[in-house]
Protein backbone atom coordinates (compact mmCIF):
# COMPACT_ATOMS: atom_id res chain seq x y z
CA UNK A 1 0.00 0.00 0.00
CA UNK A 2 1.28 3.26 -0.62
CA UNK A 3 0.32 6.41 1.18
CA UNK A 4 0.02 10.15 -0.12
CA UNK A 5 -0.16 12.70 2.06
CA UNK A 6 -0.80 16.26 1.77
CA UNK A 7 0.69 16.83 -1.43
CA UNK A 8 1.43 20.12 -2.34
CA UNK A 9 3.63 21.13 -5.68
CA UNK A 10 3.68 24.51 -7.30
CA UNK A 11 5.49 25.78 -10.24
CA UNK A 12 5.87 29.02 -11.86
CA UNK A 13 3.96 31.15 -9.19
CA UNK A 14 1.35 28.53 -9.76
CA UNK A 15 -0.01 26.13 -7.19
CA UNK A 16 -0.68 22.66 -9.75
CA UNK A 17 -1.54 20.49 -6.39
CA UNK A 18 -2.76 21.55 -3.66
CA UNK A 19 -2.90 19.13 -0.47
CA UNK A 20 -3.43 15.96 -2.25
CA UNK A 21 -3.96 12.91 0.01
CA UNK A 22 -5.02 9.28 -1.33
CA UNK A 23 -4.73 5.68 -0.53
CA UNK A 24 -2.85 3.65 -3.53
CA UNK A 25 -3.80 -0.48 -2.37
CA UNK A 26 -1.71 -3.08 -3.81
CA UNK A 27 -3.33 -5.40 -6.39
CA UNK A 28 -5.91 -2.25 -7.25
CA UNK A 29 -6.49 -0.82 -11.00
CA UNK A 30 -7.08 2.92 -10.34
CA UNK A 31 -8.33 5.56 -12.48
CA UNK A 32 -7.54 9.40 -11.90
CA UNK A 33 -10.36 11.58 -13.63
CA UNK A 34 -10.57 15.51 -13.85
CA UNK A 35 -11.18 18.29 -16.20
CA UNK A 36 -7.79 19.59 -18.22
CA UNK A 37 -5.61 21.51 -15.93
CA UNK A 38 -6.70 19.36 -12.70
CA UNK A 39 -3.63 18.26 -11.78
CA UNK A 40 -3.48 14.64 -13.02
CA UNK A 41 -0.82 14.52 -14.89
CA UNK A 42 1.60 16.76 -12.47
CA UNK A 43 0.61 14.16 -9.97
CA UNK A 44 1.78 10.90 -11.70
CA UNK A 45 5.12 13.53 -11.98
CA UNK A 46 5.40 13.37 -8.92
CA UNK A 47 4.81 10.33 -8.31
CA UNK A 48 7.46 8.92 -10.84
CA UNK A 49 9.81 11.55 -8.93
CA UNK A 50 10.16 13.94 -12.14
CA UNK A 51 9.50 16.31 -9.78
CA UNK A 52 9.67 16.84 -6.02
CA UNK A 53 7.11 18.00 -3.89
CA UNK A 54 6.78 20.81 -2.42
CA UNK A 55 4.99 19.38 0.88
CA UNK A 56 3.92 16.09 2.17
CA UNK A 57 5.07 12.67 1.66
CA UNK A 58 4.57 9.51 -0.51
CA UNK A 59 5.60 6.31 1.22
CA UNK A 60 7.54 3.79 -1.30
CA UNK A 61 8.50 0.64 -0.53
CA UNK A 62 11.56 0.91 -2.43
CA UNK A 63 13.68 2.95 -4.57
CA UNK A 64 11.39 4.86 -7.46
CA UNK A 65 13.65 3.09 -10.19
CA UNK A 66 12.42 -0.21 -8.63
CA UNK A 67 8.74 0.58 -8.14
CA UNK A 68 7.69 2.36 -10.64
CA UNK A 69 7.20 2.01 -14.08
CA UNK A 70 5.53 5.20 -15.84
CA UNK A 71 4.49 5.88 -19.26
CA UNK A 72 4.02 9.57 -19.74
CA UNK A 73 1.13 11.35 -21.95
CA UNK A 74 4.05 12.73 -24.39
CA UNK A 75 5.96 10.45 -26.77
CA UNK A 76 9.52 10.03 -25.10
CA UNK A 77 11.50 7.53 -27.32
CA UNK A 78 14.66 8.37 -29.04
CA UNK A 79 12.90 7.96 -32.30
CA UNK A 80 15.84 6.82 -34.26
CA UNK A 81 15.33 3.56 -32.29
CA UNK A 82 14.00 0.43 -33.80
CA UNK A 83 11.14 -1.58 -31.75
CA UNK A 84 13.75 -4.11 -30.93
CA UNK A 85 16.48 -1.53 -30.12
CA UNK A 86 13.99 0.22 -28.03
CA UNK A 87 13.59 -3.33 -26.05
CA UNK A 88 17.22 -3.43 -25.80
CA UNK A 89 17.62 0.12 -24.24
CA UNK A 90 15.04 -0.72 -21.46
CA UNK A 91 16.31 -4.09 -20.55
CA UNK A 92 19.79 -2.54 -20.47
CA UNK A 93 18.28 -0.11 -17.89
CA UNK A 94 15.89 -1.25 -15.86
CA UNK A 95 16.34 -4.52 -13.75
CA UNK A 96 12.85 -5.72 -13.58
CA UNK A 97 12.15 -5.53 -17.34
CA UNK A 98 10.97 -8.74 -18.77
CA UNK A 99 11.97 -9.69 -21.70
CA UNK A 100 9.75 -12.36 -22.41
CA UNK A 101 7.17 -10.38 -21.89
CA UNK A 102 7.68 -7.86 -23.53
CA UNK A 103 8.15 -9.95 -26.57
CA UNK A 104 4.65 -11.64 -26.61
CA UNK A 105 3.81 -8.05 -25.93
CA UNK A 106 5.13 -6.85 -29.10
CA UNK A 107 3.23 -9.74 -30.76
CA UNK A 108 0.27 -9.07 -28.84
CA UNK A 109 0.51 -5.42 -30.44
CA UNK A 110 0.76 -6.61 -33.31
CA UNK A 111 3.88 -4.43 -33.90
CA UNK A 112 6.85 -4.93 -36.10
CA UNK A 113 10.67 -5.51 -34.44
CA UNK A 114 12.66 -3.64 -36.84
CA UNK A 115 10.52 -0.33 -37.35
CA UNK A 116 11.81 2.96 -36.44
CA UNK A 117 9.81 4.77 -33.92
CA UNK A 118 10.20 7.73 -36.20
CA UNK A 119 7.88 6.18 -38.66
CA UNK A 120 5.33 4.61 -36.44
CA UNK A 121 1.49 6.00 -36.27
CA UNK A 122 -0.05 7.46 -33.70
CA UNK A 123 -1.78 4.31 -32.67
CA UNK A 124 1.46 2.23 -32.78
CA UNK A 125 3.57 4.68 -30.57
CA UNK A 126 0.65 4.04 -28.37
CA UNK A 127 1.04 0.44 -28.37
CA UNK A 128 4.87 0.60 -28.09
CA UNK A 129 4.50 2.91 -25.33
CA UNK A 130 2.25 0.59 -23.21
CA UNK A 131 4.19 -2.70 -24.18
CA UNK A 132 7.77 -0.96 -22.66
CA UNK A 133 6.08 0.02 -19.77
CA UNK A 134 4.05 -2.71 -18.81
CA UNK A 135 6.72 -5.52 -19.65
CA UNK A 136 8.55 -4.05 -16.24
CA UNK A 137 7.44 -6.54 -13.54
CA UNK A 138 7.45 -2.88 -11.09
CA UNK A 139 4.94 -2.97 -8.51
CA UNK A 140 3.35 0.20 -9.52
CA UNK A 141 2.46 1.17 -13.56
CA UNK A 142 1.74 4.80 -14.33
CA UNK A 143 0.04 5.40 -17.45
CA UNK A 144 -0.60 8.95 -18.08
CA UNK A 145 -4.01 8.88 -20.97
CA UNK A 146 -2.98 5.92 -22.15
CA UNK A 147 -5.99 5.90 -24.67
CA UNK A 148 -6.55 9.70 -25.36
CA UNK A 149 -6.69 9.90 -29.29
CA UNK A 150 -6.55 6.43 -30.06
CA UNK A 151 -9.39 4.57 -32.37
CA UNK A 152 -11.49 2.56 -31.06
CA UNK A 153 -9.97 -0.75 -32.35
CA UNK A 154 -6.83 0.12 -30.26
CA UNK A 155 -7.93 1.46 -27.26
CA UNK A 156 -9.85 -2.15 -26.88
CA UNK A 157 -6.39 -3.84 -27.79
CA UNK A 158 -4.83 -1.55 -25.04
CA UNK A 159 -7.27 -2.66 -22.49
CA UNK A 160 -6.57 -6.35 -23.35
CA UNK A 161 -2.95 -6.06 -23.28
CA UNK A 162 -3.13 -4.53 -19.40
CA UNK A 163 -5.47 -7.36 -18.68
CA UNK A 164 -3.28 -9.81 -20.19
CA UNK A 165 0.11 -8.98 -18.88
CA UNK A 166 -0.15 -7.18 -15.99
CA UNK A 167 -0.17 -8.91 -13.31
CA UNK A 168 -3.09 -7.90 -10.85
CA UNK A 169 -2.01 -10.11 -7.68
CA UNK A 170 1.43 -8.30 -8.03
CA UNK A 171 1.08 -5.31 -9.38
CA UNK A 172 -1.26 -1.86 -8.87
CA UNK A 173 -1.93 -0.04 -12.02
CA UNK A 174 -2.81 3.67 -11.71
CA UNK A 175 -3.99 5.45 -15.22
CA UNK A 176 -4.82 9.48 -15.53
CA UNK A 177 -7.95 9.17 -18.65
CA UNK A 178 -10.91 11.25 -19.92
CA UNK A 179 -11.83 7.86 -21.17
CA UNK A 180 -14.24 6.66 -18.30
CA UNK A 181 -16.48 4.65 -21.20
CA UNK A 182 -14.27 2.77 -22.31
CA UNK A 183 -11.70 1.97 -19.02
CA UNK A 184 -14.59 1.94 -16.44
CA UNK A 185 -14.93 -2.21 -16.48
CA UNK A 186 -11.44 -2.46 -15.57
CA UNK A 187 -11.06 0.02 -12.58
CA UNK A 188 -11.73 -0.81 -9.10
CA UNK A 189 -11.31 2.77 -7.78
CA UNK A 190 -12.01 5.92 -9.29
CA UNK A 191 -9.89 9.27 -7.88
CA UNK A 192 -11.65 12.61 -8.95
CA UNK A 193 -9.57 15.68 -9.37
CA UNK A 194 -10.77 19.26 -9.55
CA UNK A 195 -8.43 22.36 -9.62
CA UNK A 196 -5.28 20.75 -8.33
CA UNK A 197 -7.11 19.05 -5.39
CA UNK A 198 -8.15 15.33 -4.80
CA UNK A 199 -12.04 15.60 -4.21
CA UNK A 200 -12.94 12.13 -4.22
CA UNK A 201 -11.84 8.51 -3.92
CA UNK A 202 -14.10 5.48 -4.18
CA UNK A 203 -14.99 1.96 -5.17
CA UNK A 204 -16.59 1.88 -8.74
CA UNK A 205 -18.80 -1.05 -7.73
CA UNK A 206 -20.04 1.17 -4.60
CA UNK A 207 -20.66 4.17 -6.89
CA UNK A 208 -22.83 1.61 -9.48
CA UNK A 209 -24.86 0.02 -6.84
CA UNK A 210 -26.30 3.67 -6.61
CA UNK A 211 -25.97 5.65 -9.84
CA UNK A 212 -23.52 5.41 -13.36
CA UNK A 213 -19.67 6.07 -12.69
CA UNK A 214 -20.34 9.18 -14.85
CA UNK A 215 -23.52 10.70 -13.25
CA UNK A 216 -21.53 10.01 -9.94
CA UNK A 217 -18.42 11.73 -11.66
CA UNK A 218 -20.55 15.12 -12.30
CA UNK A 219 -22.37 15.22 -8.87
CA UNK A 220 -18.97 14.82 -7.46
CA UNK A 221 -17.71 18.26 -9.61
CA UNK A 222 -20.16 19.83 -8.87
CA UNK A 223 -20.92 19.99 -5.33
CA UNK A 224 -16.99 21.01 -4.63
CA UNK B 1 -16.47 -7.98 -28.64
CA UNK B 2 -17.36 -7.92 -24.73
CA UNK B 3 -20.85 -7.60 -23.46
CA UNK B 4 -22.46 -4.13 -22.98
CA UNK B 5 -22.56 -3.61 -19.28
CA UNK B 6 -25.44 -1.73 -17.48
CA UNK B 7 -23.43 1.51 -16.50
CA UNK B 8 -26.25 1.86 -13.51
CA UNK B 9 -25.10 -1.82 -11.68
CA UNK B 10 -22.04 -3.06 -10.09
CA UNK B 11 -20.33 -5.22 -12.65
CA UNK B 12 -19.92 -8.36 -10.82
CA UNK B 13 -23.57 -8.30 -10.34
CA UNK B 14 -24.18 -8.82 -13.68
CA UNK B 15 -21.50 -11.13 -14.76
CA UNK B 16 -22.82 -13.47 -11.63
CA UNK B 17 -26.47 -13.01 -13.49
CA UNK B 18 -24.68 -14.13 -16.54
CA UNK B 19 -23.25 -16.94 -15.00
CA UNK B 20 -26.38 -18.05 -13.05
CA UNK B 21 -28.30 -17.77 -16.38
CA UNK B 22 -25.93 -19.49 -18.39
CA UNK B 23 -25.93 -22.36 -15.71
CA UNK B 24 -29.81 -22.29 -16.06
CA UNK B 25 -30.02 -22.93 -19.40
CA UNK B 26 -27.42 -25.66 -19.43
CA UNK B 27 -24.69 -23.68 -21.85
CA UNK B 28 -22.57 -24.72 -18.58
CA UNK B 29 -23.18 -28.23 -17.74
CA UNK B 30 -23.44 -29.69 -13.90
CA UNK B 31 -19.71 -30.40 -12.60
CA UNK B 32 -18.37 -28.17 -15.96
CA UNK B 33 -15.05 -26.48 -14.78
CA UNK B 34 -15.65 -22.62 -15.44
CA UNK B 35 -12.65 -20.64 -16.78
CA UNK B 36 -10.09 -19.20 -14.71
CA UNK B 37 -10.59 -16.09 -13.27
CA UNK B 38 -7.52 -14.15 -15.50
CA UNK B 39 -9.49 -15.80 -18.66
CA UNK B 40 -12.76 -14.74 -18.19
CA UNK B 41 -11.92 -11.12 -16.96
CA UNK B 42 -9.98 -10.97 -20.11
CA UNK B 43 -12.53 -12.57 -22.20
CA UNK B 44 -15.46 -9.95 -20.53
CA UNK B 45 -12.80 -7.08 -20.19
CA UNK B 46 -13.22 -6.64 -16.84
CA UNK B 47 -10.91 -6.60 -14.09
CA UNK B 48 -9.74 -9.64 -12.40
CA UNK B 49 -10.75 -8.26 -8.58
CA UNK B 50 -14.15 -7.96 -10.18
CA UNK B 51 -13.99 -11.93 -11.26
CA UNK B 52 -13.38 -12.81 -8.19
CA UNK B 53 -15.78 -11.44 -6.13
CA UNK B 54 -18.10 -13.17 -8.65
CA UNK B 55 -16.66 -16.42 -7.39
CA UNK B 56 -17.15 -15.51 -3.96
CA UNK B 57 -20.30 -14.90 -4.36
CA UNK B 58 -21.32 -18.16 -6.92
CA UNK B 59 -19.80 -20.33 -3.99
CA UNK B 60 -21.83 -18.34 -1.03
CA UNK B 61 -24.84 -19.17 -3.43
CA UNK B 62 -23.36 -22.57 -3.46
CA UNK B 63 -23.69 -22.79 -7.13
CA UNK B 64 -20.26 -23.47 -7.79
CA UNK B 65 -17.96 -25.21 -5.47
CA UNK B 66 -13.90 -24.05 -5.75
CA UNK B 67 -11.04 -27.20 -5.59
CA UNK B 68 -7.99 -25.98 -4.07
CA UNK B 69 -5.35 -25.77 -7.08
CA UNK B 70 -7.98 -26.83 -9.90
CA UNK B 71 -10.23 -24.18 -10.25
CA UNK B 72 -14.12 -23.04 -10.08
CA UNK B 73 -16.62 -26.01 -11.23
CA UNK B 74 -20.38 -25.80 -11.51
CA UNK B 75 -22.35 -28.04 -8.62
CA UNK B 76 -22.98 -31.24 -9.13
CA UNK B 77 -26.56 -30.86 -7.33
CA UNK B 78 -29.04 -31.43 -10.20
CA UNK B 79 -31.78 -30.43 -7.42
CA UNK B 80 -29.81 -27.36 -6.98
CA UNK B 81 -29.65 -26.37 -10.81
CA UNK B 82 -32.95 -27.31 -11.00
CA UNK B 83 -34.25 -25.14 -8.51
CA UNK B 84 -31.94 -22.17 -9.55
CA UNK B 85 -34.00 -22.49 -13.19
CA UNK B 86 -37.35 -22.47 -10.98
CA UNK B 87 -36.48 -19.33 -9.07
CA UNK B 88 -35.17 -17.70 -12.32
CA UNK B 89 -38.44 -18.25 -13.99
CA UNK B 90 -40.39 -17.14 -10.70
CA UNK B 91 -38.57 -14.18 -10.83
CA UNK B 92 -38.88 -13.07 -14.43
CA UNK B 93 -42.43 -14.15 -14.46
CA UNK B 94 -43.39 -11.30 -11.18
CA UNK B 95 -41.15 -9.05 -13.10
CA UNK B 96 -43.25 -9.18 -16.20
CA UNK B 97 -46.73 -9.25 -14.47
CA UNK B 98 -45.45 -5.83 -12.65
CA UNK B 99 -44.47 -4.49 -15.93
CA UNK B 100 -48.11 -5.52 -17.37
CA UNK B 101 -49.78 -4.36 -14.55
CA UNK B 102 -48.09 -1.21 -14.61
CA UNK B 103 -49.51 -0.97 -18.29
CA UNK B 104 -53.00 -1.43 -17.44
CA UNK B 105 -53.48 -5.15 -18.67
CA UNK B 106 -55.19 -7.73 -15.93
CA UNK B 107 -54.64 -10.84 -15.53
CA UNK B 108 -56.85 -12.44 -17.39
CA UNK B 109 -55.83 -10.34 -20.75
CA UNK B 110 -52.17 -11.32 -19.84
CA UNK B 111 -53.40 -14.99 -19.91
CA UNK B 112 -55.14 -14.55 -22.94
CA UNK B 113 -52.79 -13.13 -24.97
CA UNK B 114 -49.59 -15.97 -23.89
CA UNK B 115 -52.01 -18.66 -25.07
CA UNK B 116 -52.69 -16.97 -27.88
CA UNK B 117 -49.25 -16.17 -28.25
CA UNK B 118 -48.56 -20.23 -28.24
CA UNK B 119 -51.08 -20.72 -31.43
CA UNK B 120 -49.18 -18.60 -33.46
CA UNK B 121 -46.12 -20.80 -32.96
Amino acid sequence: MIEVKNITKSRMFKTILKDCTCTIDRGKVIGIIGENGSGKTTFLQVLAGVFRQDKGTINLPTDRSESIAYSPDQEYFYNYFTIEQLMDYYQSQFGDFDRKKAEQLIDFFELKRNEKINYLSKGQVGRVKIAATIARNAPLLLLDEPLAGLDPLVKDKIIKGLLQFVNMETQTLLITTHELLEIETILDEVIVMKAGCMIAQENVDVIREEQSVQKWFQKVYQKK
Amino acid sequence: MPPQFDREKPIYLQVVDMLIQEIARGIRKEGEKLPSVRDLAFQLEVNPNTIQRVYRELEHKEITITKRGQGTFVTNDTEKVIALREQLKQQYIEKFIIDMHALGFSKEEIVQTLKGGEDDD
